[in-house]
């Protein structure tokens, strides 16, 4: 089976890889915004106690 | 005071109340009929698409008068504090909730039956399907009002709680929708209904046990 | 409460308490990473190169490898929510609580992938985006019902008050999952439309089972994963000004 062939998907390449490329987002989108926004919030954390301190 | 007295005490003040402002009460009603209205104007006044639609818009008419209904059934006690003093009453709050619902069913509800002969005249609804309509209707009212009651006890201490209120209760409204619309397509078409109006019958019992312990639960937490 | 043994419920204080979770969630979550990887791998070229393509669908068939396991996801996660929902109004836990409203958007995510994968496969197989089969009916009043607890949770300011008011809401949805897919099913069977065709799976074959199976393994570990994530992000949201948030910062700085 070659490459090219993998990739036509018989002629389905639009809804096969859409689907997939669809899924791929939204999966990484709720991986990765809670891991951004803790991040950036343990930033504003720190921030927050910096300034107390002094 | 025992419960079943309990129970018909808050009946009766609900009806009392209700009594006093009765301009109100008629305002499901003119929603109902102006909603089945507009349906004519924007689809066109065709007799035979009218009739093929009535079970659905009649229903779907019904469906949104009663879920605009519904804020009135905590709002005003939820802010003049009786709320809480029907929390700190020694009886079960879900049979009190039960009571406050069935009132407000009495008022809201019960009265779309008067207009539900005029609708299915406006959309060309057979004669036939008449008595199914008004037997679904009187089943599937009070469920409308029951499970919307968890919605409202749920949103009952947000300041614009009415989007967020249809989109809770919406998506629950579907099976009450499904076999009511159904039941009365069915009537219209001179099938037999037995099924589907066992089954609305089966979900008001069922929600009649049901649904009273989550609304209770929720108007605790909209309380505190 | 009372009836759990003492041991039993010593436990899961501990594990419960946000510090413990917090670093029991950092160990966990490479190995997942790694579980994850091993079935999701295999699993995509077992469904998209070893299996042969179906004799009526062709290669369009192989969004089942994403769709079915998001479907099967979508359904297990909401269940999922009322189990913690019970825990949180019964045990009044609040590590239930945030495990509860970490899943919903996780939940709705699976819901979304189920429903325009479910389009996707349809337009080849019926000629249109959209049909009103029973299936993808149930999935997106799902998607509502999803709608529905992460928009509540939003408008109640008070979090403890919102956990409270979500943990009901599962409870109501979950118990009326099933009422809602017999009756749009009952639904569907009486208003069929002229496209009869389903895309049902009469006799799967083994070499298309297996990486089924594998990406619905991978599906469940994923959401373990990213409800770990989440979780951690409410945890520290929910209580900023604690000790062990404090110890938290120390470290990273």
């Amino acid at each position: 089976m070659s490459l090219e062939n993998f990739f036509a998907m018989g002629g389905y390449a639009f809804y096969v890889w859409t689907s997939y490329g669809i899924t791929l987002a939204v999966l990484l989108w709720n991986l990765f915004a809670p891991i951004v926004q803790r991040k950036q919030l343990l930033r504003q954390l720190a921030l927050k106690q910096k300034r107390a301190q002094q | 005071m025992p419960l079943i007295q309990a129970f018909f005490a808050i009946v009766r003040r609900d009806l009392l109340l209700a009594f006093r402002r009765r301009a109100e009460m008629a305002n499901p009603l003119f929603f109902f009929v102006l909603v089945v209205t507009l349906f004519p104007l924007a689809v066109g006044a065709q007799p035979n698409l009218l009739r093929a639609m009535a079970p659905g818009v009649i229903w779907v008419s019904a469906l949104l008068a009663a879920l605009l209904s519904l804020d009135g059934l905590f709002r005003s006690d939820f802010e003049d504090g009786s709320l809480e003093q029907l929390l700190l009453s020694p009886h079960p709050l879900s049979v009190l909730v039960l009571g406050k619902v069935f009132a407000h069913w009495l008022v809201t509800g019960l009265p779309l039956l008067l207009v539900a002969p005029l609708l299915a005249l406006f959309m060309g609804l057979p004669e036939q399907a008449m008595p199914t309509l008004w037997l679904s209707l009187i089943l599937a009212t009070p469920l409308l009002s029951l499970i919307g009651a968890i919605g409202v006890a749920l949103t009952v201490g947000l300041r614009r709680g009415g989007m967020i209120l249809s989109l809770l209760v919406l998506p629950l409204y579907v099976p009450v929708l499904i076999f009511a619309s159904g039941a009365v397509d069915r009537a219209a078409g001179g099938l037999p209904t037995g099924a589907q109006i066992n089954i609305l019958a089966a979900m008001l019992l069922l929600a009649l046990v049901l649904t009273p312990l989550p609304t209770a639960a929720a108007l605790k937490m909209s309380v505190n | 409460m009372s009836f759990i043994p003492a041991p039993i419920s010593r436990f899961f204080h501990r594990t419960a308490s946000p510090p413990h979770f917090y670093t029991l969630a950092d160990k966990l979550l490479p190995w997942l990473t790694v579980l994850f990887l091993l079935l999701l791998i295999p699993g995509l070229y077992g469904g998209l190169v070893m299996a042969p393509a179906d004799y009526q669908q062709g290669d369009s068939y192989r969004i089942i490898y994403i769709h079915v396991p998001a479907a099967w996801m979508s359904l297990f996660i909401y269940v999922l929510m009322a189990v913690m929902g019970g825990i949180a109004l019964v045990w009044r836990m609040k590590l239930a609580e945030v495990m509860l409203i970490s899943s919903a958007p996780i939940g709705a995510g699976f819901t979304l992938v189920a429903l325009v994968t479910g389009s996707l496969w349809g337009k080849p197989m019926w000629g249109t985006w959209w049909v009103w089969d029973a299936r993808l009916t149930s999935e997106l009043i799902l998607l509502f019902l999803y709608l529905g607890v992460t928009s509540l949770y939003g408008a109640i300011e008070d979090k403890r008050s919102a956990a409270r008011a979500v943990s009901i809401l599962a409870l109501v949805g979950v118990v009326n999952i099933p009422i809602i897919h017999y009756s749009v099913e009952w639904w569907n069977t009486l208003h069929q439309g002229p496209t009869v065709s389903k895309m049902d799976k009469p006799s799967i074959h083994i070499s298309m089972l297996i990486p089924l199976l594998l990406m619905a393994g991978a599906f469940k570990v994923y959401y373990a994963i990213a409800v770990l994530q989440a979780a951690k992000l409410e945890l520290i949201k929910r209580e900023p000004s604690a000790q062990w948030v404090k110890n938290l910062l120390e470290q990273n700085a």
